[in-house]
């Protein structure tokens, strides 16, 4: 295996990060108006993310810079061909980004409710950009012999594109409200659960649709098993839910985008953006890597810094473990 | 305006801005940091109160900071895909490393900051902040170190018309890094500077609250921070100076509207008239004789080389003309302008020096007028210490906007003792888009930007004018909600 492989499974390893992660922010920002029935709860549910979301945002930002260091033709098609999706997607993300912190610095209910809807929708929006950017990424865009795409700035919505994203919003409502369901304690906890025990199982099925057409457009027999173990990860997740183990149905639903990832991923390789005007022109992992050099150094770092960041990632997470339900909420304060 | 002029619109607006937030991120973050410090060393409730107040500043900015962060990274694919698959080999490794060594522990550690009161241990709390504070500085490092490769190229060789990376020791230990670092930090320690001044000194001088020995222990630290800020900036400039004379002649020649080469060469302070070639001829410029070529060479008697000849060698080494190419639209096959754009670069060079003393006057003078417990009365004070906050910004801008029109029309400027070949034009590295996407998100990002920064200011003097109560909630007298979080959302 080639160093330049190994870097298209760390790329792919920080996609599933970042999934993982942010994918329940989108969920608990989506889910907003719905499980949330007062201020008090919406705030119940946007503290369940307040101290990791922005460390969860990063593995968005590594993956990109990752992406550009190690495969700086796949960055540059990629980002460059997906052009306007992506200024939304942006947008999108400075929106939420900065509701998180300004919702509360104001005590006026119309003032909370603007920022709401901007957590909502800026999380849906996002949520859509990822699914497209993934989904374009594994089917490919209308590239020239340059890597440069043709034809119209809406290349990058197509059918297949457009179930990725409708996929992720719906992967992300499952995994947010499991999260909120694990996170938070009283009504809003039941509410969670009994939401994604109702919604959640129709919710995956574009998930389900994206991985069986990926795989039948390029699939292989180990991205195949991969999509079994989605869908039997994913009702494992159903299953645990319904006994009340909320732990479990996480961890499970994280087994879920592991497998999700590797068949994504998997019928990807050795392309990194296929063309879909020429297989001739498609970006692979050979032609866009860098120099063995730049791999060589990216991987030391990747190799001491990763290891850092999952333990204090993870020691966050073991601070901030107990749910949390409207009476920790301390009352409104603001100069 | 064609897809080359937008995209340098949009990475010029959108770096502005975004390096408008970074510098009071970064200066604050450590003060804070060292608030705190003073308050877990001393116990005294007085810095417990500077730490919650400017803590809560630094929030409000830090957010904004961020989220225009992500832009910056994800702009290079989007509108610079040419410039992305030309650089990615050396450029792209120090923008992974700030991801994955700085930016994870900043906003990491961040949220264990804001949410950790109370919860963590004293120390492990106060640790945390050092940690995001310091990683905030590391973030500065690797982006300047990305920054100064493209200023001053090194570590590489030419391999199929691109550069590749022999040495990322080479990149991260650039002569032009090493400048430019603690040049940029020192000015995002005046900005803070001011800024505790600045907000300090309208609170001292107001006496609405309490918290007097609050504020004049912020107006003092953040005056002490400043002078040293701007020694600290004059030193750095002058070795940054030095080296650009020799790195980036052009960009030199043209911060002083330099048209022959002297001997010895004047420093222009003011010009009267129009710096635009090929009218500096008629430019009456008001100059001391001689400091030219002592801040080049440290010498008063040096030859200092001007536009014109700097031209010919240009033309000479890199051609006259721009290739013949689709992709270089109005531009393929036209004459190559090696002259920046001289009223940006001539005024922004002395803006930036102009608004860098006026701050350093003001950093001095309060200390001066508030020497020895004394609270200064006149109306004066309050407009000149609040208005003082903007300066530094200005000649943080200034300074920018002149380092990165300077290079014009290179995007990666040749190094002058480098590998040859390794360098390219600005207008060969931007994306094959059509103008309508690029009107699209200069449009949007802008107006975005435009609401946010009416937001940010009207938050900020919101919780400037709460003063500390607005951020120290009272403690409930009974103990029976001890579930609470100390901070929450």
């Amino acid at each position: 295996m080639e160093l330049a492989d190994v870097w298209f499974c760390v790329i792919a390893v920080l996609w599933l990060g970042y999934i993982f992660l942010e994918g329940f922010d989108f969920g608990v920002g989506m889910l907003l108006p719905v499980l949330a029935k007062d201020n008090t709860e919406r705030r119940v549910m946007i503290n369940t993310i307040g101290p990791v979301w922005d460390g969860n945002e990063v593995w968005l930002l590594v993956a990109g810079g990752a992406t550009f260091a190690a495969f700086p033709g796949w960055y540059a098609s990629l980002f460059s061909g997906t052009y306007i999706p992506l200024v939304l997607f942006l947008v999108a993300l400075i929106g939420r980004g900065v509701a998180f912190e300004y919702r509360g610095k104001v005590d006026s209910d119309r003032w909370r409710r603007t920022w709401d809807r901007i957590i909502t929708g800026g999380s849906l929006v996002a949520a859509i950009g990822v699914g497209l950017l993934i989904s374009t990424t594994v089917f490919g865009l209308p590239l020239d012999g340059n890597g440069n795409r043709v034809g119209s700035p809406f290349a990058a919505i197509t059918a297949e594109s457009l179930l990725g994203a409708v996929a992720l919003v719906g992967f992300a409502l499952v995994h947010g409200a499991v999260f909120i369901a694990l996170k938070t304690d009283g009504d809003i906890r039941h509410r969670a659960r009994a939401f994604a025990s109702r919604v959640g199982p129709w919710a995956l099925l574009p998930l389900a649709g994206l991985l069986v057409l990926v795989q039948l457009h390029s699939g292989a027999w180990w991205t195949w098993a991969a999509v079994a173990v989605v869908l039997v990860a994913a009702a494992l997740a159903f299953e645990r839910l319904s006994a009340v183990r909320e732990g479990q149905a996480f961890a499970a639903l994280g087994v879920a985008v592991v497998a999700t990832v590797v068949a994504l991923f998997g019928a990807l390789y050795p392309n990194v953006l296929p063309s879909t005007l020429d297989p001739a022109y498609s970006l692979t992992v050979a032609d866009t890597a860098s120099s063995p050099y730049t791999l060589k150094v990216m991987s030391w770092v990747a190799l001491f810094g990763t290891p850092a960041v999952l333990v204090y990632q993870g020691w966050t997470y073991w601070v901030f473990r107990k749910r949390v339900s409207t009476a920790h909420i301390p009352p409104v304060h603001v100069p | 305006m064609d897809v080359l002029e937008l995209a340098r619109w949009q990475f010029g607006i959108t770096t502005v801005y975004h390096f408008l937030m970074v510098p009071l991120t970064i200066g604050l973050a450590v003060l804070v940091a060292g608030m705190q410090t003073a308050w877990v060393r001393t116990g005294h409730e007085k810095y417990l109160r500077m730490t919650k107040f400017w803590g809560k500043l630094l929030l409000v900015n830090f957010a904004m900071g961020v989220v225009t962060g992500i832009v910056q990274e994800f702009q290079f694919g989007m509108a610079w895909s040419e410039y992305s698959r030309f650089v990615g080999d050396v450029f792209g490794a120090p923008l992974a490393m700030e991801g994955l060594v700085a930016f994870f522990v900043e906003s990491t550690f961040l949220g264990l900051w804001i949410f950790g009161w109370d919860r963590l241990p004293k120390r492990v709390h106060l640790a945390c902040a050092w940690a995001f504070s310091l990683a905030t500085i590391a973030s500065a490092y690797f982006i300047l170190a990305a920054n100064s490769w493209m200023q001053h190229p090194v570590g590489v060789e030419l391999v199929d018309g691109k550069p590749r990376l022999t040495s990322i020791w080479a990149v991260l230990t650039n002569n032009t890094a090493l400048a430019a670092i603690p040049h940029t930090v020192a000015g995002c320690f005046a900005v803070a500077g001011a800024f505790l001044v600045g907000i300090g000194g309208w609170h001292l001088w107001r006496r609405r609250d309490d918290d007097g020995p609050v504020w004049r222990a912020s107006v003092r630290y953040g005056g002490w921070v400043g002078v040293v800020a701007f020694s600290a900036l004059a030193i750095t400039g002058d070795v940054q100076g030095k080296l650009m004379f020799e790195q980036q002649p052009m960009k030199m020649a043209a911060a002083e509207a330099l048209c022959h080469t002297e001997q010895p060469a004047s420093f222009s302070i003011f010009a009267i008239g129009d710096v635009t070639r090929p009218d500096c001829e008629n430019v009456k410029s008001i100059t001391v004789p001689a400091l030219l070529s002592f801040l080049a060479h440290n010498d008063f008697n040096s030859e200092v080389r001007g536009i014109e000849d700097l031209v010919q060698e240009y033309r000479d080494r890199y051609g006259a003309n721009y290739p013949v190419d689709d992709r270089l639209g109005e531009l393929s096959g036209k004459p190559i302008d090696y002259v920046p754009n001289l009223p940006v670069t001539y005024w922004g060079f002395r803006l930036m020096i102009g608004f860098g003393a006026l701050a350093a006057l003001a950093a001095v003078g309060v200390l001066w007028v508030t020497r020895r417990g004394r609270i200064p009365r006149g109306k004066w004070f309050p407009i000149a210490v609040l208005g003082g906050i903007a300066t530094p910004f200005l000649a943080n801008s200034f300074g920018w906007i002149f380092t990165e029109m300077g290079r014009q029309p290179f995007v990666v400027v040749p190094n002058p003792s480098g590998v040859d070949g390794v360098w390219m034009f600005t207008a060969r590295g931007v994306s094959g888009l059509t103008t309508g996407e690029v009107w699209t998100s200069l449009i949007a990002l802008t107006l975005v930007y435009g609401a946010l920064a009416v937001v940010e200011v009207f938050l900020i003097a919101k919780y400037v004018r709460g003063g500390v109560a607005g951020v120290m909630p009272p403690k409930p007298p009974d103990k029976t909600d001890d579930d609470q979080l100390a901070f929450a959302y």
